[in-house]
């Protein structure tokens, strides 16, 4: 194997897209030049990625492909990184959206471009580097450095309350940062460390002074941080603003990665540190989870704005993963991961789809539209397929982890099961009750008549998509076998709870 | 005592002399810039006043490097040079040559004669030098006085804006007042102690009894200094100054006489062991932080923001005063430093973008910066999210060992208040980096190119930004053998 490219791969994919940025402030402003540039960057990111999984060691639990070296000896911060099987698929996902998001920002940025892609380039970096810092203050530093690009993304890309909502965004999710910051140096204060792995064996060896009183604060100070990130109700009312402001590939990402930050954050800082916290606080969070489930999938349906609809989907999508999570079950966690993923891919792809409408109407009232399955087939034929992924239809990537998910769900308590099942039902009522209103009947409006299908660069960045649910939800072990062994060891705190339900 | 001996101690040696070198330096350069100002035309001085000032403070750096070679006591336990006094020559010299740096073009554009003006930095300067270096308190006082009277004539430098002269007589009228308290405190601490040197104050108070004149003494030399860098709740002047004063002098003073000030104040509550440090701090440093904060939020004129901003910044540093010594004094000297360094480093964007006679100072003159002049608005961002506390940033480390050396102490309820301000702070300082990125360019606020002593000036303050922001190992590793020269 090549051990060489296996100690450094983690920093390449991390930073390669910021070395574009960097070099994209030479570049002269010919926006062509610089569109493909990005598209050249990201599709290399995206390659050198794939490296990970291809090599992963599958079945072993831990960290694979690490990197710890010193860069600040006073506070003790090391340059660590590293990935299991959940972190090293949520960075395939932001490689994977990325390069889509350049192509669906192709024609709809016209102005400022150099600026628009070096931003995103950034914030790929950040994003990345949330997901393989292990850390804390590694971690934290890439949490804050993902608010800056994707504000000012929403800020000055956006739509017409733009700014408002970059505002908020950023106020909401730097406010609960703060007090995931002060658990962080609280724990550093008393370990003398940031590094993920000695903290959590310091923790659980006991080592820690006045743990026993601080445990629950510092839970509920990493919580709130990632809970405002997922969000969870009643933290979430941030979201709808933002997705509807931001530019299409604000929101792919947005939608496709940000918001796994905070679940990702959740399985790995509450689970990983604090398992006994996490336990004895399920029952309220995952209450608040079933709320988010429900509540999101009521206020999309009655959404008259195709975008705001979407984004009130993802808080429902996101309910599931945070049940999942909380219901400490092998089945819940694997499925919660699951769903992150599918959801990034459905969910990307469906504000995709929005955002191509929107480049030709520039509204994403669904009043406005109706009948376009005549003047627009082959987008009709995508958005249906992205659609039924994200309803879960089986043999599509919705499926897998919704069930696996409620599967967890019952487990814990039949309860939990029985109303976080509602919500499959119900975001098949808003998903084809919208896609009804839009695609079907007669055209209404004389404009959508003569609307253009898609064109080949549109195409290039759905293919992908759509080709990536169909693999997940017809050969999920890819992915869950992998998975599964990071999922069993964050478990290990829980032993008589974990079952295994994937066989290898 | 012995008449002989007494001689040979009164006459300065060759070694006293390299105690004072820097201030001898900047002494001597102001002099030459009063001397040569009426000898020269007054068209052409203003750039070759301001060359001699600059290659003072430069001069002054290098005896800064050359006197570190030589720690040690001069003139007869009254200064002494040790990590801690270079740590803030460097720091003053730097921030001087920085400020220079940026004058030129403000001078110009606001047409004001620049010789007593680069002077009076210069002196500034010697004085904020000698408070780091004095270990006496009556020397401290003079030192703290050649600082202030400096910077009260600077205040009020823009002759023709009344606001200025406001400014000025304000600053001087208040800021007397509070040099009296300190020096009753200085009083009081010779009655409890029998003597003004910070180390035998210091044996004094760490061996015996704790006199009561001893607490009164400090809660009064206290509130001198707080006075000084405008901790609540002395602070009341701070926005009114700090408005009509020049952008560059606001810069300057908003900076290096704090910092020295901040030194000053080490000494009296760790060197000199002061009691009652804790609670006077807490109250101090919650109250400046939360009234700073608040204040800053409401403000629309850019100046004035950052008054109030520099308030908040006083009481994240003063937590490093309730810490323990061992990481609370690192924390406070690395805070000053990259404090100095955003903060000197916006007030020269802010005194290039205020034109003549600093009328674009408002929010909204910033509209649209990001797009009319990126890279000035670029580097202000830098220094606006450095103020934050975001992570690459100088100022993200300093907030994270003042509150990690607060929690080592277990004052976690200091840290919440801290913590929670930072997210307060993070509102206003994002409204200016949304009104440059987000809000349309309004055509009539004028923009000149960017000239090069600005440019020079803005390089420095945002490489050591960023510099403390990536590799802050090296400064806080200097600054924490002071904590070991000053345990007992």
């Amino acid at each position: 194997m090549n051990s060489a490219l296996d100690n450094s791969i983690l920093t390449l994919v991390t930073f390669i897209p910021l070395a574009g940025a960097l070099l994209l402030l030479l570049f002269p402003r010919r926006d062509r030049d610089i569109r493909l540039f990005a598209l050249v960057v990201s599709l290399l990111d995206f390659v050198l990625s794939l490296h990970l999984p291809v090599h992963f060691q599958r079945g072993q639990p831990g960290f694979q492909y690490e990197v710890n070296n010193l860069w600040i000896a006073n506070p003790n911060i090391h340059y660590h990184m590293g990935v299991d099987g959940v972190s090293m698929w949520l960075v395939v996902l932001t490689t994977f959206l990325t390069p889509l998001c350049v192509l669906i920002s192709w024609k709809s940025i016209h102005e400022r471009v150099k600026e628009f892609f070096i931003l995103l380039l950034v914030l790929q970096t950040a994003l990345i580097g949330v997901f393989v810092a292990l850390d804390l203050f590694l971690f934290y530093f890439f949490w804050e450095a993902t608010l800056i690009p994707m504000a000012l993304l929403i800020g000055i890309y956006g739509h017409g309350r733009r700014v408002y909502a970059a505002v908020k965004f950023f106020l909401y999710t730097m406010v609960a940062s703060m007090f995931m910051l002060a658990a962080i140096l609280w724990l550093y204060a008393k370990t003398g460390t940031f590094d993920f792995v000695s903290i959590q064996n310091a923790i659980r060896g006991g080592r820690v002074d006045n743990f026993g009183g601080a445990a629950i604060w510092l839970f509920l100070g990493f919580f709130i941080a990632f809970a405002v990130k997922v969000p969870v109700f009643p933290f979430h009312t941030w979201l709808p603003d933002a997705h509807v402001e931001a530019p299409t590939a604000g929101s792919v990402l947005l939608a496709g990665v940000l918001l796994k930050m905070g679940t990702y954050g959740m399985f790995r800082f509450n689970l990983g540190l604090f398992p006994e916290q996490s336990r004895s606080n399920a029952p309220w969070i995952m209450v608040l989870a079933l709320i988010g489930i429900v509540y999101g999938a009521l206020v999309a349906m009655v959404q008259p704005n195709m975008k705001k609809l979407i984004a009130y989907s993802s808080i429902s999508h996101l309910g599931f993963v945070v049940l999942g999570i909380f219901s400490f079950t092998q089945a819940g966690l694997d499925g919660a991961t699951f769903v992150m993923l599918a959801h990034g891919v459905s969910t990307g792809a469906l504000f995709m789809l929005a955002g191509i409408l929107y480049e030709r109407r520039h509204t994403y009232e669904i009043a406005e539209f109706g009948g376009l399955a005549s003047p627009m087939p082959v987008y009709a034929t995508f958005f249906l397929f992205i659609v039924l992924a994200s309803v879960g239809l089986p043999l599509l990537n919705g499926f897998v982890g919704e069930f696996l998910v409620l599967s967890g769900a019952f487990r814990d308590r039949a309860i939990y099961g029985i109303l976080g099942a509602t919500g499959v039902i119900w975001s098949a009522c808003y998903l084809l009750w919208m896609y009804q209103r839009v695609f079907y009947g007669k055209v209404t409006h004389p404009v959508n008549q003569t609307l253009p299908d898609l064109s080949g660069r549109e195409r290039a960045a759905l293919w992908p998509a759509a080709a990536a649910a169909l693999v997940m939800g017809a050969a999920p072990l890819l992915w869950l076998n992998s998975i599964d062994p990071a999922v069993q060891n964050a478990l290990a705190p829980f032993a008589q709870l974990a079952s295994k339900v994937v066989g290898r | 005592m012995n008449g002989a001996n007494d001689l040979t101690q009164a006459i300065p040696q060759a070694a006293d002399y390299i105690r004072i070198l820097p201030e001898i330096v900047l002494a001597i350069f102001g002099m030459i810039v009063m001397v040569l100002d009426p000898l020269m035309d007054e068209r052409r001085n203003q750039k070759t006043l301001g060359a001699i000032a600059l290659i003072g403070s430069l001069a002054a750096l290098a005896a800064t490097l050359f006197q570190s070679q030589y720690p040690g006591l001069g003139f007869w336990n009254m200064v002494r040079v040790d990590s801690f006094s270079v740590f803030f020559h460097f720091l003053v010299a730097a921030v001087t040559a920085v400020v220079i740096l940026s004058s030129f073009e403000y001078m110009q554009v606001q047409g004001i004669r620049a010789g007593e003006y680069y002077a009076l930095v210069l002196f500034g300067a010697l004085g904020m030098s000698l408070m780091s270096s004095a270990v006496e308190l009556v020397l401290i006082f003079i030192a703290l006085e050649i600082s202030s009277i400096s910077t009260y004539i600077l205040a009020g430098f823009r002759r023709r804006a009344a606001i200025s002269s406001e400014a000025s007589v304000k600053y001087f009228l208040l800021g007397s007042f509070a040099t009296a308290f300190f020096l009753y405190g200085v009083a009081l601490m010779f009655g409890a102690t029998g003597s003004t040197s910070i180390s035998v104050i210091g044996d004094a108070l760490h061996l015996g009894a704790v006199p009561v004149l001893a607490y009164v003494g400090v809660a009064l030399m206290f509130v001198g200094l707080g006075f000084k860098v405008a901790a609540a709740p002395f602070h009341v002047w701070t926005p009114d100054v700090y408005e009509g004063a020049p952008a560059p002098v606001v810069g300057f003073m908003s900076t290096a006489p704090k910092a020295a000030v901040f030194a000053v104040l080490l000494r009296i509550m760790f060197e000199a062991n002061a009691p009652g440090r804790l609670w006077l701090i807490w109250i101090a440093a919650a109250l400046s932080m939360t009234i700073g904060n608040l204040g800053a939020l409401v403000q629309d004129n850019v100046k004035r923001l950052l008054a109030y901003s520099s308030i908040a910044h006083a009481g994240y540093l003063l937590v490093a005063f309730a810490a323990l010594p061992n990481n609370g004094i690192p924390a406070a000297m690395f805070y000053a430093a990259s404090y100095a360094a955003m903060n000197v480093g916006a007030f020269a964007v802010i005194s290039h973008i205020g034109g003549e006679g600093e009328r674009y100072v408002t929010l909204e003159d910033y509209e649209g910066l990001g797009r009319r002049s990126p890279l000035l608005a670029a580097i202000l961002t830098i220094f606006l999210l450095s103020l934050i506390g975001i992570p690459v940033t100088g100022g993200f480390f300093a907030k994270f060992y003042v509150f990690s050396a607060a929690l080592q102490a277990n004052l976690v309820g200091l840290v919440i208040i801290g913590v929670l301000n930072s997210a307060i702070a993070s509102y206003y300082y994002l409204r200016l980096i949304v009104v440059m990125y987000m809000r349309e360019a309004r055509e009539e606020v004028p923009l000149s190119p960017v000239p090069l002593g600005l440019g020079a000036a803005l390089a420095i303050s945002l490489a050591a930004t960023i510099y403390l922001g990536v590799l802050p190992g090296r400064v806080l590793d200097y600054a924490a053998r002071t904590a070991v020269d000053w345990a007992r």
